[in-house]
């Protein structure tokens, strides 16, 4: 008997939009005490089936247009409003991508908690409050009591995360609706929250419906798995099974996309040293009285003592999770930040002291490919003149560099017709195809790719990847490829620099840091890799 | 260029207010031809109502035409509405652009600055510059930009600071472009909107505010505006409604039409606003 079983649903799109259906003829069932992961990439529709269940699509665009979700014999496509309330935190209660968003800022922990029983439940104030301790204490919260009085923005985002889903269980409800709960949370975090959720769903005998794209993720989690294409459910089946022999052409080139875990072979290494960056240091502060006089309210060491070397044709990786200093090095690095101390050596000369007009001659040799495909471009510039800017400004005459820049989109694997087109009419892989000729088109020594392919799905990361590849391959370059991904720094780079509250914890060849990390964090991070029992495109997968 | 239009069409109160401002432009555009003598002139009988002795909305205590004065006095309205928008639009832009774009001390000083202007009542702060250059359009135009720029510098840093620590703004730096390019070339055009639209509500409030310094009689004595006619049938209200109410009405029509237009420009040019139903 199943829990919740949703037959035939289509999601009507409003008029004018790409497809008539964001979700067409969807059948997916789910059973007590059972985790099925719906698993897609962006725009596939598995988002809107999860709000369709929760009677929360986005009216009165879209809708249900057919189909049913019966849940425990009722149809909440059906239901009216009241009802729906009733259900809603009770009944079916469910978890956002982003506990910072997904909580209220100005109300504590303990008052939201709090709330879910008043809606829902004729509880004294008292019991109530021994409710939401016990609650707290369930997901392992340190010190429930003082976490009920403190506000969203005093916890970590692991800890809003598990808040989320102390609220989320607070009346046991008997399916648990997870968007993404771990897609924003760092690799060690999601690792643990992924645990808290499969302990709870067994302690609570609850069904889960999980939302992801992460395949590692399915793989740690997973009983069953529903994977969406273009809003329809195009494979189902165990995880065992969809796993080590997925039957549909678009799971199997999905999985495939998937970077495994091994690290790449080893190329020899190259004796001439591109880049060297000795003992970097970055604070930031913020704060402070007027016209900056006073002592900084806040001080952050966001680099420290920050060491490495760049050889020619190599790509140096730098890993870790949000706020270890990764971004600041690289900004460094590029001169986007000024450091505070240490020596950045390019081509003998040091960068860092460097003004403005004396960096100039430098700003060529080195350039970055950001990671927020939308933000990277501007929205107002045409794409040929965006990749022709840095030649024009460098001193090439606007035809040459416009030749350049036709030549440039061909070898990205664009069609030089885009020339004239503006950065919206793109997708988000072609977008950053453009960022990365824009940062060609200098025809620099050193790329720094600052997480390049974290805001792509996992098929065009894929091909991004390779795209650089080639390129590094083509044009000798030596890259310095900032990830948070493990399993794309295994794929891209020759060398990793581990780094933690902005120090470099360890760094050595990629094959040497994955066999045998030495220090403890790297252990974690490595440990903490969804799926690590998975390796794509092989059938090593074994059920748990 | 299309979708703009089709967009802004949406909005229906825009439309009809961009007819009034149209129909308001060709009055001061024409007023010359329609009513070739000088507004000041005396034309015939003083207070003649409304249609009669050929005056078409009546003529003042001294006989001066209304509709004639009406008329001149759009071509004023609408010239210093729009000459102190610019003179305040250009003035903030450039405050709100490097206040924005640098920071630190010169955004602390500029921002101070505009805070200072901004503690003093804009109406009062506008009557005294007047008072004290003298009645001229050139001092009413600077008056009015004066105490109308600290709004559109604050909207702007804001724009700024935002768009500058955005990564196509960064990818800029990379490339070794300089402030003033990155500046006007790349983040001006993304702050484009907002400036349109607020300077489309400021062209609405510079005629109210050269209105009331005309009432005030601190308006340019040689040149025919509302708020002069206003002022001088004031006292003539109960005997003859018709000198202060046209000139009246005219100020609250072209003010509301500038209103519609500037919403109807923000719903078009505002992409968070579009999905409005």
């Amino acid at each position: 008997m199943s829990l919740l079983e949703i037959t035939d649903l289509h999601i009507a799109l409003p008029e004018g939009s790409q497809r008539p259906y964001a979700v067409e003829a969807a059948n997916l069932h789910l059973a007590p005490n059972e985790i099925l992961c719906v698993v897609g990439e962006s725009g596939s529709g598995k988002s809107l089936t999860a709000r369709a269940v929760m009677g929360l699509l986005p009216k009165p665009h879209v809708k249900v247009a057919k189909g049913a979700v019966n849940f425990q014999g009722e149809d909440l496509a059906a239901a009216p409003d009241a009802r729906m309330r009733d259900i809603r935190g009770s009944e079916i209660s469910m978890i956002f991508q982003e506990p910072m968003t997904a909580l209220n800022p100005v109300m504590t922990i303990g008052k939201q908690i709090d709330e879910v029983f008043r809606f829902h439940a004729a509880m004294l104030g008292r019991e109530r409050r021994d409710r939401a301790l016990k609650l707290l204490d369930d997901v392992h919260l340190p010190d429930p009591t003082q976490i009920m009085s403190a506000y969203p923005h005093e916890l970590s985002g692991g800890q809003r995360q598990r808040a989320m889903i102390a609220m989320a269980l607070a009346l046991d409800p008997k399916v648990l609706i997870a968007d993404e709960p771990t897609t924003a949370l760092d690799v060690t975090t999601q690792a643990q929250i992924l645990k808290l959720i499969k302990e709870m769903q067994k302690a609570h005998d609850t069904g889960v419906l999980f939302i992801t794209h992460d395949f590692g993720v399915v793989a740690d989690i997973a009983d069953r798995v529903a994977v969406m294409q273009h809003g329809r459910v195009v494979e189902e089946g165990p995880t065992a099974k969809i796993l080590s022999s997925p039957e549909h052409p678009y799971t199997q080139s999905l999985m495939a996309a998937v970077p495994s875990l091994t690290p790449r072979p080893a190329r020899p290494r190259s004796e001439d040293k591109v880049l060297e960056v000795k003992n970097l240091d970055k604070v930031y502060r913020s704060g402070g009285a007027l016209f900056g006089l006073g002592k900084p309210a806040r001080e952050v060491h966001a680099a420290e003592d920050v060491t490495l070397d760049l050889r020619r044709g190599e790509t140096l990786g730098i890993v870790g999770e949000s706020g270890s200093g990764k971004s600041t090095v690289a900004r460094c690095i590029v001169r986007l930040h000024d450091a505070d101390a240490g020596e950045i050596i390019l081509d003998g000369a040091d960068l860092r002291p460097l003004g403005r007009a004396a960096l100039r001659p430098y700003r060529s040799k080195i350039q970055m490919v950001f990671q927020d495909p939308y933000a990277s471009l501007n929205p107002r510039t045409r794409v040929g003149k965006i990749i022709a800017l840095g030649p024009i400004i460098q001193g090439m005459s606007q035809q040459e560099a416009e030749d350049k820049a036709r030549e440039l989109l061909e070898i990205v694997g664009l069609d030089a017709r885009a020339f004239d087109r503006f950065p919206h009419e793109f997708s988000g892989g072609q977008r950053q195809r453009i960022g990365v000729a824009r940062a060609l088109a200098l025809e620099p020594q050193v790329l720094v790719a600052d997480e390049p392919v974290s805001a792509l799905d996992v098929s065009i990361q894929d091909q991004i990847l390779k795209l650089l590849d080639e390129i590094r391959e083509a044009m000798n370059l030596s890259m310095i490829f900032i990830t948070h991904d493990l399993r794309v720094a295994a794929q891209v780079c020759d060398r990793l620099a581990v780094m933690r509250y902005g120090r470099v914890v360890e760094e050595g060849a990629t094959a040497t840091v994955f066999a045998s990390p030495t220090h403890e964090y790297t252990k974690a991070l490595l440990d903490a890799v969804p799926g690590k029992s998975w390796t794509p495109g092989s059938d090593t997968f074994a059920a748990q | 260029m299309v979708g703009f239009w089709t967009r802004f069409r949406r909005n229906r109160s825009a439309v009809l207010g961009l007819l009034i401002l149209a129909f308001v432009i060709l009055i001061a555009a024409t007023a010359q031809i329609i009513f070739p003598e000088d507004p000041f002139r005396l034309a015939g009988q003083a207070m003649a109502p409304p249609g009669e002795s050929g005056f078409l909305l009546g003529s003042d205590s001294l006989g001066r035409d209304v509709a004639a004065g009406m008329a001149h006095g759009a071509k004023t309205s609408l010239l210093i509405g729009l000459l102190a928008t610019i003179v305040a639009v250009t003035v903030g832009v450039l405050m709100g652009a490097l206040a924005g774009y640098y920071g630190g001390w010169i955004d602390d000083l500029l921002m101070r600055t505009t805070e200072m202007f901004q503690t003093i009542p804009s109406f009062i702060f506008a009557i005294l510059l007047v008072a004290i250059m003298k009645p001229s359009i050139e001092s009413i135009v600077i008056a009015i930009a004066v105490v109308s720029w600290p709004a559109v510098a604050r909207l702007v840093r804001g724009e700024f600071l935002s768009l500058k620590n955005r990564e196509f703004v960064q990818a800029c730096h990379t490339l070794g472009m300089s402030d003033i390019r990155i500046m006007l070339g790349e983040i001006l055009p993304n702050c484009l909107s907002p400036i349109i639209v607020i300077g489309s509500l400021m062209v609405a409030t510079a005629i109210l505010i050269e209105s009331g310094l005309a009432f005030l009689g601190l308006g340019d004595p040689n040149i025919m505006s509302w708020g002069f006619q206003i002022g001088a049938g004031r006292t003539l209200l109960r005997s003859a409604w018709w000198v202060c109410t046209f000139p009246g009405i005219a100020i609250l029509i072209t003010v509301l039409a500038i209103n519609l237009v500037g919403e109807g420009l923000n719903d078009a040019l505002n992409p968070r606003l579009r999905e409005r139903t």
